[in-house]
């Protein structure tokens, strides 16, 4: 306990710092096991063991009965350290793993991630953080319950919280089982609850305050995780050590390679996994830009309405640090987000460009199939050789990826060594990991704090409080993990849809709420239902095969849920009363940085 | 939070939250150039060439990312700035 109170805040720079090193150090020795001949397996296994057992230990040390700190690390986290916690919290296995490899084959399309997912943070910084930080709310429902008065505001917005980061959870879980199954070698629905054990390690005994602190751990070990490949591979193709600003005739290479090769359609589709057929660098097909934007404005509205990223911004001390970790939570997560689009294009080019040693295509098939990373990654079915011409070499249409695997396999596709790649899993490992502990959390606290102290029992007793918080963390995750098992949907997929609901129910009750002081109670709940209600219906709508508006499609479905959202809030607000003078008073209060939160601690 | 109450009258509250709206909307029109006009526009900017780069993919890619990384730390200095002006510093 001493080593977190006071005194650990005091040596917070040591103790990262002796922690990065430490990092480090223990890659150099697995450097150095490699080379005497330890297995690879037994290096992913260490890998993956190592950084958890830290977690774990991080997660115990920052055990709490203490309210606060349980719900919101004391609100004493320093405005970088936060940032580097937001980072982890945020950049989920879908980031780390997923979105390289969409890049890789989606091309512009797919940076409407990129850009929306970084964009969005101005959102939070612009519309949010400091107004909610200022209000002194645990939860995002708390702030809603609050603000509009009333237990059935506060309880749509619980549903919507549910609803959105249930379905985001689910894809995380589902991320840690894959790394460790593969790191492991344990069957994918073990590796499940594997993952699950770590999670829960990390968040059960210290709620907000545990999750801060290895999150901010976990955001190390991810970004050195997913930097090093790149720059290896920036390295020795010649684009130096840093090649984001240098990766241009990379992507001009790639263009007269396309030009080349033909994007062509593969000649008979393989189930879940593709070929390359977008070009790199342009738009291509009907409402190209559309769909950019559209995509982009539901992840970033998104980003400004999902509960586990805005209740980090009440962790901080002032108003005023809470702006400034909003600053440093995008600079940290900028390092990966412009590195993904580099990784995609070195990595493509490894593969297609015959002057590489590493390029399969144009080579014979036989010679291809005999590579080591060709073999292991077809054995589990997520990488597939074809020879459907049969003219004996491979085509460009002829190799199928699953997409999910471009950064997990990067480092064997450029023939780095294998200590490589077990930093790699314990990097996807760590921000699935953080990730889940967030949303978890998230969930966990909203219906112990909203649904039971705020609705059920407000006489509830403060330990009761905090057991039920656990009994209720441990239950969702089970839920989640098993639902993760049926392995329902792809990573990308489900977190998209996380964005839409949050985006759909939330974005405009919580922006209103602050920047229009007219709004009231009945305006918020409808905003929140029709906007949840619409959103939900259109997704199914498209979903099972209904023709999507305007090239509106699953992903997107966000669009038409803010529309009915932002529609019925406003409409409803002006043919009802306006809010009372004190709420208006409240409004005052939060638009100012300084004097007291408008709620107490302990309430 | 600070102890150090400073109570705004109802016409610097006023003046206050105007140069705040005022900066949010300045930096709002920048994220929309940013995070939307650029990236429309992606196709037809390709045809320059930026440090080797097609320019419409670089912006969506690289220069967007900048700038909103630049954008935010410019808002907040700014806004510390109209804060300290009304007195509204807190104790860290």
């Amino acid at each position: 306990m001493a080593l977190i109170k006071g005194n650990f805040l005091d040596n917070i720079g040591r103790v990262y710092g002796i922690y990065t090193g430490g990092f480090l150090a223990f890659i150099v020795l697995m450097a150095i096991l490699e080379q005497l001949g330890v297995a690879a397996d037994t290096i992913g296994i260490l890998f993956v063991a190592f950084t958890i057992a830290i977690y774990a230990l991080i997660g115990w040390l920052s055990r709490t009965m203490e309210v606060d700190a349980y719900y919101v690390a004391g609100r004493q986290v320093p405005a970088v350290y936060n940032g580097m916690a937001t980072a982890a919290d945020w950049m989920s296995g879908a980031s780390f793993v997923a979105m390289a490899g969409g890049i890789y084959f989606g091309g512009y399309s797919y940076i409407a991630f990129v850009v929306g997912w970084t964009g969005g943070y101005i959102l939070v910084n612009s519309l949010m953080a400091p107004y909610l930080r200022k209000f002194g709310c645990y939860t995002v429902p708390d702030y809603i319950g609050t603000r509009f008065g009333g237990n059935l505001a506060r309880l749509m917005a619980v549903i919507v919280l549910v609803a959105a980061s249930f379905t985001y959870v689910t894809a995380q879980i589902n991320a840690t089982g894959t790394v460790a199954a593969r790191a492991l070698h344990i069957p994918f629905e073990v590796g499940v609850w594997f993952g699950l054990l770590g999670i829960l390690l990390c968040s059960m005994l210290g709620g907000m305050r545990a999750v801060t602190w290895t999150q901010v751990a976990q955001y190390i070990v991810l970004i050195i995780a997913y930097l090093v490949p790149v720059i290896w591979m920036s390295n020795s193709q010649g684009f130096g050590i840093i090649p984001h600003f240098s990766y241009g005739e990379a992507v001009q290479r790639i263009t007269e390679l396309e030009a080349e090769y033909g994007l062509l359609p593969a000649a008979e589709a393989m189930a879940g996994l593709s070929v390359l057929t977008t070009p790199a660098v342009a738009p291509v097909g009907d409402y190209a830009e559309w769909k950019f934007v559209t995509l982009a404005i539901c992840m970033m509205a998104g980003t400004a309405s999902l509960p586990h990223i805005l209740m980090r911004y009440f962790t901080t001390p002032t108003v005023r640090s809470a702006r400034k970790s909003v600053a440093w939570s995008l600079l940290f997560i900028f390092l990966l987000y412009f590195t993904a689009p580099a990784l995609a294009t070195l990595t493509k080019l490894q593969l297609l460009d015959p002057t590489l040693p590493t390029a399969i295509i144009g080579k014979p098939i036989e010679e291809v199939l005999a590579l080591d990373w060709i073999r292991n990654w077809s054995q589990v079915d997520m990488l597939a050789v074809a020879d459907q011409n049969g003219d004996g070499i491979l085509q460009l249409n002829e190799l199928f990826l699953r997409p999910d695997i471009v950064v997990l396999a990067t480092p064997e596709i450029a023939g780095l060594p294998y200590v490589i790649s077990g930093l790699v899993a314990a990097g996807g490992m760590a921000a699935a990991m953080s990730t889940a502990d967030g949303l978890l959390l998230a969930i966990a606290n909203a219906l112990s704090h909203d649904l039971y102290y705020k609705i059920i029992d407000p006489k509830a007793e403060t330990a009761t409080r905090l057991i039920v918080a656990r009994i209720l963390l441990v239950v969702i995750g089970a839920l989640g993990a098993l639902i993760a098992s049926l392995q329902l949907t792809g990573i990308l997929g489900a977190v998209a849809w996380a964005f839409c609901f949050a985006c759909s129910g939330l974005f405009f009750p919580l922006v209103l709420g602050v920047w229009w002081k007219r709004a009231n109670r009945e305006g918020a709940i409808a905003g929140m239902v029709a906007g949840f209600v619409a959103g939900t219906a259109y997704l199914y709508y498209v979903y099972n095969g209904g023709t999507p508006w305007f090239g509106l499609d699953h992903l997107r479905f966000g669009i038409v849920g803010m529309t009915a959202s932002l529609v019925s809030m406003v409409v409803v607000t002006l043919l009802t009363p306006a809010p009372d003078e004190e709420i208006q008073k409240m409004v005052d209060a939060t638009r100012v940085p300084t004097g007291p939160a408008i709620l107490s601690s302990n309430h | 939070m600070s102890g150090n109450e400073v109570k705004l009258n109802p016409e610097q509250m006023d003046r206050y939250w105007g140069k705040t709206r005022n900066l949010t909307f300045v930096i709002l029109f920048l994220w929309f150039i940013f995070a939307i006009l650029i990236p429309w526009f992606a196709g037809p900017l390709n045809s320059v060439s930026f440090m080797g780069f097609p320019l419409g993919f670089y912006m969506t890619v690289q220069g967007s990312l900048i700038a909103f990384v630049v954008l935010i730390f410019v808002q907040n200095w700014r806004q510390d700035r109209i804060d300290d002006e009304f007195g509204l510093q807190e104790e860290e």
